[in-house]
């Protein structure tokens, strides 16, 4: 935006435009699983106060959410769950994995913890942390921005990313 | 008239479950008919990795238990395994620490239970008033520990870091005001004849009920049952504080909310005591074979070796059994370790307080609207991690 600007008049590529209006108006979802919901609470609450980035208004229901912070542990009886949930999000949506046990299983390597939701999702940004402080989240969501202002969704079609159907365990 | 029964899912995912409890609910109109809850949704097998770690590499598993009150579930874990060890004094700046922390994480607790709790029930406000001052408490932990949720820094023999400079008072202070900011909580919902709608005389549990059902924390102490154990069974020298354990009359779920606030400021009570009394000196025992040695000297051969060894191998315990419970905020925390003398302990269980406290929860929603469930599992205080462990 803002390429060309004489007698206030804007010209900007659709692309562009639409864009920055999706990067300050991302909904997540109200989804907590464990320790990290704590701390992305505390992002929401007063201090933080996550409005500042457009993202204050949680959605409970996935139906009206853009984007899914997995905040903790995904244990293997909760997958299913966690993909049902993704699968009923309207496109586009975006995947932010929240703290150690979500990216890599962290310090539960144990038979009932799934070691990386990645295997399952497509994950755009990683935090990392036990639990990440509400500053690691508010970073990791402008890098989010960062990347929904890099989403070429007009001019490249966009491809449905496969992951097996199939659940492990 | 055709009566139909609703089979009705709440959760996992549902904004009111703290967490990833999944009820089954059975509904007839709205009046709930039963309720089945479904744990097992966040069991991460804990007691299993304690098996194949040493006793001081459990203590980072034992605070993401109750994520929280993360310090003091530590605080339980390594009071069992100081027993389990023998040892019987730490010195008195590490216990003043210890009690100022449990009771610090307490009041984040119960901060945090009151702001969930406000807003299931359509309170807004509460929640950000409450996060405000548990902010205060994360910083503390954050100046002392370097991280906020989990300090992480309670050992065997003591504790792992001194307070730095001036943090002392920065809680005294806190522990002052905080009860004259409670009373802005209280304007907020006390006398709010939408919040008295909503909890008096919903979740009544009479004091047979909770011995019944092995109740404990304020879920006991709401239906007027005396049970505290800093009280029944002290630990860390807490009968050496002057506090008062409030009672409940009606056993509702308006008791248990007002029990709650008066903990804290009990607690705030506690910390006061604590931080006057607060000695100098030294922070762990000088036993090297159990506890680590100063960090400043571990250059030196003669502290090295047995800090090497106690992290590469850890210490042996006592062959034998063991088992202690401390008031954690949500009720009694009991930490049950067998030992076979060697590195690891042979199993260790977790008495955790919201497993047995949820169980109430079929029988107080029975015959009730779905609208008082979501206050009765405010009420219970749950946290997932801590039933399913």
């Amino acid at each position: 935006m803002g390429i060309e600007e004489s007698g206030g008049i804007l010209v900007t590529t659709l692309e562009k435009v639409v864009n920055w209006a999706r990067k300050y108006s991302v909904w997540p979802l109200t989804f907590g699983l464990a320790c990290c919901a704590i701390e992305m609470i505390c992002t929401a609450a007063s201090r933080f106060d996550i409005a500042r980035f457009g993202m204050e208004a949680y959605r409970p229901s996935p139906r009206q959410a853009d984007m899914m912070i997995v905040a903790g542990t995904v244990t293997k009886k909760m997958l299913p769950a966690v993909l049902r949930l993704y699968e009923q999000m309207p496109d586009p949506k975006w995947v932010m994995v929240m703290g150690s046990c979500a990216t890599c299983g962290g310090i539960f390597r144990s038979y009932a913890v799934v070691q990386g939701i990645d295997k399952y999702l497509p994950v755009d940004v990683y935090v990392p942390g036990c639990p990440p402080p509400p500053d690691a989240l508010l970073y990791g969501i402008t890098k989010i921005h960062e990347k929904i202002m890099q989403d070429k969704w007009l001019t490249k079609k966009y491809e449905h990313i496969k992951f097996p159907k199939k659940v492990e365990g | 008239m055709r009566k139909e029964i609703i089979k009705l899912n709440v959760g996992p995912q549902h904004p009111s479950t703290h967490g990833v409890l999944r009820l089954l609910v059975e509904l007839e109109g709205e009046v709930v008919v039963s309720c089945d809850p479904d744990i097992g949704y966040l069991h991460r097998g804990i007691e299993k990795l304690m098996e194949n770690r040493t006793y001081h590499r459990s203590i980072p598993l034992t605070e993401r238990v109750d994520y929280l009150a993360g310090a003091a579930n530590s605080l339980g874990y390594v009071l069992a395994v100081e027993r389990l060890l023998g040892i019987s004094e730490i010195p008195e700046r590490a216990r003043y620490i210890r009690v100022i922390v449990a009771e610090l994480t307490r009041i984040a607790s119960h901060l945090f239970w009151l702001a969930t709790h406000g807003h299931d029930l359509g309170a807004m406000t509460p929640l950000f008033y409450a996060l405000r001052d548990r902010e205060i408490i994360m910083d503390f932990f954050e100046t002392w520990a370097g991280k906020r949720l989990f300090p992480n820094m309670f050992r065997v023999g003591g504790v792992a870091r001194d307070f730095p400079d001036g943090l002392e008072q920065e809680i005294k202070k806190f522990a002052l005001e905080l009860p004259q900011r409670m009373r802005d909580y209280e304007t907020l919902l006390t006398k709010n004849p939408i919040w008295i709608n909503r909890t008096k005389g919903v979740g009544v549990l009479t004091k047979e009920e909770v011995l019944d059902y092995g109740l404990s924390g304020p879920m006991a102490r709401g239906s007027g049952l005396n049970f505290d154990i800093r009280r029944v069974d002290p630990y860390l020298g807490y009968d050496e504080f002057e506090f008062v354990v409030p009672l409940g009359e009606n056993g509702d779920t308006y008791d248990r909310y007002l029990i709650r606030l008066e903990e804290m400021r009990q607690s705030c009570n506690i910390i006061l005591q604590a931080v006057d009394r607060l000695p100098k000196g030294d922070i762990m025992i000088e036993d090297y074979q159990v506890a680590f040695p100063p960090k400043d000297k571990v250059i030196n051969g003669e502290y090295l070796i047995p800090h090497y060894l106690l992290v590469v191998k850890g210490f042996k315990a006592p062959k034998g059994e063991i088992f202690h419970h401390t008031e954690a905020p949500k009720g009694e925390l009991g930490f049950y370790i067998v030992s076979d003398g060697s590195e690891h302990p042979y199993r260790v269980k977790i008495r955790t307080p919201s497993f047995v406290n949820l169980q109430v929860i079929s029988k107080l929603a029975k015959g009730r609207l779905l609208s008082d469930l979501i206050a009765l599992i405010g009420t219970i205080d749950i946290v997932l991690a801590d039933v399913d462990r």
